[in-house]
């Protein structure tokens, strides 16, 4: 197996160090470690470390809607933004709801290479939002499943969501609700406001966000189970998890980085690029999901990664799909719109991108603190380039990417997962050498 | 003027050189012979994802008293039905050498996709894109407003002072967001009377004055226009209101309504109307009614905005 010696890297705390890497462990740290012979250097000087970044909430589409992305394409994509592990959001064809579905896309993954693939299972069958699905077969699976989630559809039955929230408990899982009152949602199309009003889009009003949120915490609280809000959007959902955190409620809540940085007056222009579930809020909320992120009520910046081809957006605003691309461009929105502004420190990321959304989702072996012995998941960024956002960064199948042309600051230049490189100079390394060195990864 | 989206970002010099070239368009309709030569050669297409008679045939006449070539694309019965894209149908009707599309469709800002896409290089005119604007009628309400108030003498005037009140489902209403926009640039002054759930959540930033009751708003605001919106039949079940009768009832326009306006107020509706819903018959049919004066002006209207899209070198003004 290759060494790997990294030259002269900033860790997240600020301090310098080089970092040996052998046998896809963290084999020794310090200053002026000497070259063994046969290593591979990474000059890192200027360079930031951060742990692999742990993304909870991507859309992988495979199986079923190959055409937008697969497990390949989507761990390229997650490689080529620093991303060692991310959870597939189950709303697949078929469902994630059983333990062949999640088997299978976990093999997909670890025959892929390029990051830590753990699936996530659906909470009712065929995300109908009827019947639990079968939620213990897929937790003691191979691939031991512990998010819950009908992601794209929120579990509306306040008894059923009781119900998940109680069995969930019973194999250490966690459900992770879209929030979403789908009565006060139908057809709905952009924020609700006086901008939808002007613009004769159906309105998406906050409070359809936060009523969820609102009842949820409180029926956690109940049963005493866990409970992970999706992608936080308004304000009046950072004030409710405020809330229930202060009153000791077991409540974990994330926010993409398009909600800590683009508003709903892109959609002035009607391109559907910026079309998407949760949709873009006023400026108000978005001051407020980093109010919340910096003092800690939301826990954990997740992707919502959702590739969609070319078709699906060019097209009237609404007929267009939802979502957007975020994988090969989150470290560098959240710079941006937190690092640069002076909100977040680099601990403050790995911790928001890494540590925090692996301890939420039972990620087992990751380590963010580069102590010797453990698994080399490694990202190394350059914080101080900056160039105009291109389809030349995204690394996924499909390309409906918001920041296209907007100049964005970072950039990665090397990623390491398991110790293999993923990401070398800031190019992804080709399949068939990861493939290889996964294989020689789970061979040991 | 490349496109006319809205008039949301119309110009008020824009808008009274087009209510002033209608005013030469509607004195062409006047004589014998209603055609100038002026659009020969070009050709206007009619792209209609939802029917509408009326706004089709007025584009239809408006482009032909121009000499152009009209060419009718709807919806039904074309390969749209099929499912086939705005992008390959705009990029057909290009292929075809379209110079201008009137397009109306159900999707809110698809003109403006359209006319943003690079698909086609025509001239692009909203001829009413789901809630969003409509602006050729509400270039035609001015016109209508103007011609009544100052008569022979409306050329180069604005509607300074004028108080327009627009009752109904402004929640819905293409028209309604047009016309406020317009009659805002103009100088005239707004008032929206509907019930709260047909009110558009955010309008209080609007430059407009909203109120519930309408005999309170009109005995108060004693307005020069009165604008009937029509009720969409898919409202009247989805909670917006308990019973078209209780909506007649509270705001319609009825018979003891209309004796209870100025007399010079003039009562609008942009058509088709539901006759004893939002407006009683003989409100309609009444002197003060400028319902089929809105049909003629329609096309005096729909001629200066082609005339203005279309005449001449586009390549220059683009």
């Amino acid at each position: 197996m290759t060494t790997t010696l990294i030259r002269g890297a900033t860790l997240p705390d600020g301090t310098t160090t080089d970092l040996l890497v052998a046998d896809g462990r963290i084999a020794e740290r310090g200053t002026a470690i000497a070259t063994p012979s046969g290593a591979r250097v990474l000059d890192a000087a200027g360079l930031v470390a951060l742990p692999g970044l742990v993304d909870l909430h991507t859309h992988l589409r495979e199986p079923g809607f190959e055409q937008s992305e697969t497990v390949l394409s989507g761990t390229r994509a997650a490689a080529a933004g620093g991303f060692t592990a991310v959870f597939a959001m189950a709303n697949t064809m078929p469902v994630s709801d059983t333990a062949g579905v999640v088997e299978q896309v976990q093999a997909l993954g670890e025959s892929a290479g390029y990051a830590t693939v753990r699936p996530i299972g659906a909470v009712t069958v065929g995300l109908a939002g009827a019947r639990l699905s079968e939620i213990g077969a897929m937790a003691n699976s191979r691939a031991a499943v512990r998010v819950f989630s009908d992601d794209g559809k929120c579990v509306h039955d306040s008894l059923l969501m009781r119900r998940a929230l109680e069995y969930v408990k019973t194999f250490d899982g966690v459900v992770a609700q879209h929030a979403q009152d789908p009565r006060l949602t139908e057809n709905a199309q952009m924020n609700e406001g006086a901008l939808s009003s002007e613009l004769g889009l159906k309105g998406w009003p906050a409070v359809a966000e936060e009523s969820i949120i609102a009842r949820d915490v409180l029926l956690a609280e109940h049963v005493g189970a866990r409970l992970h809000i999706c992608h936080v959007s308004t304000a009046g959902s950072v004030d409710v998890v405020r809330w229930a955190k202060a009153r000791g409620i077991e409540v974990t809540a994330e926010v993409t980085p398009h909600h800590l940085l683009l508003t709903e007056d892109l959609i002035r222009s009607y391109d559907a690029r910026y079309k998407v579930n949760p949709p873009l809020r006023r400026d108000e909320d978005v001051r407020a999901l980093r109010e919340g992120l910096v003092d800690g009520t939301i826990d954990i910046v997740a992707t919502d990664h959702a590739p969609h081809p070319e078709e699906a957006k060019d097209c009237e605003w609404d007929h267009a799909a939802f979502g957007m691309v975020g994988l090969e461009s989150a470290l560098s929105v959240v710079q941006a719109a937190l690092v640069d502004t002076g909100l977040l420190g680099w601990s403050d990321v790995a911790r928001v991108l890494s540590q925090t959304p692996a301890e939420i989702g039972r990620l087992a072996g990751h380590s963010h603190s580069f102590e010797i012995g453990s698994s080399a998941n490694i990202v190394l960024v350059d914080p101080a380039s900056s160039s105009a956002f291109s389809t030349d960064r995204l690394a996924g199948k499909s390309h409906n990417s918001p920041y296209l042309g907007m100049t964005l600051p970072g950039s990665v230049r090397h990623t390491l997962h398991r110790g293999y490189q993923t990401v070398n100079d800031g190019v992804v390394v080709d399949a068939g050498e990861v493939a290889a060195a996964a294989m020689g990864v789970a061979r040991g | 003027m490349r496109h006319l989206l809205s008039t949301r970002d119309l110009l008020r010099d824009d808008a009274i050189a087009l209510l002033d070239i209608a005013e030469d368009m509607s004195e062409v309709q006047n004589r014998e012979v209603k055609k100038l030569p002026t659009l020969r050669g070009k050709t206007v297409v009619n792209l209609f994802f939802e029917d509408s008679t009326r706004t089709r045939t007025s584009f239809e006449v408006a482009a032909k008293r121009l000499s152009a070539d009209v060419i009718n694309f709807s919806a039904k019965g074309s390969s749209v039905s099929k499912g086939e894209s705005l992008k390959d149908t705009a990029q057909t009707l290009a292929a075809m050498g379209a110079d201008g599309v009137v397009i109306r469709h159900s999707a809110s800002g698809a003109p403006q996709v359209l006319a943003q896409s690079g698909w086609i290089d025509a001239g692009v005119v909203n001829a009413g894109d789901g809630t969003h604007e409509h602006p050729t009628q509400a270039l035609l309400d001015a016109f209508t407003m103007r011609r009544r108030i100052h008569g022979d003498a409306a050329r180069g005037r604005d509607l300074e002072g004028v108080s327009v009140m627009i009752v109904g489902d402004v929640l819905h209403s293409r028209v309604a967001r047009s016309n406020l926009w317009l009659l805002e640039t103009l100088g005239a002054h707004v008032t929206f009377v509907a019930p709260a759930t047909l009110v558009p959540v955010g309008a209080s930033t609007w430059p407009v004055d909203i109120r519930y009751d309408l005999d309170a708003a009109l005995a108060e605001v004693r307005p020069d226009v009165v604008m009937m919106l029509r009720i969409q039949q898919e409202r009247m079940n989805a909670a917006f209101f308990p019973t078209t009768r209780e909506y007649a009832r509270q705001w319609g326009l009825d018979d003891e309504r209309l004796l209870a306006l100025r007399p010079d107020s003039i009562v609008m509706h942009p058509g088709p109307m539901n006759r004893g819903l939002e407006i009683s018959s003989r409100a309609a049919d009444s002197a003060q009614s400028t319902v089929i004066e809105q049909v003629a002006n329609g096309v005096s209207i729909r001629m200066a905005v082609l005339y203005s899209l279309l005449s001449g070198d586009r390549e220059a003004r683009s």
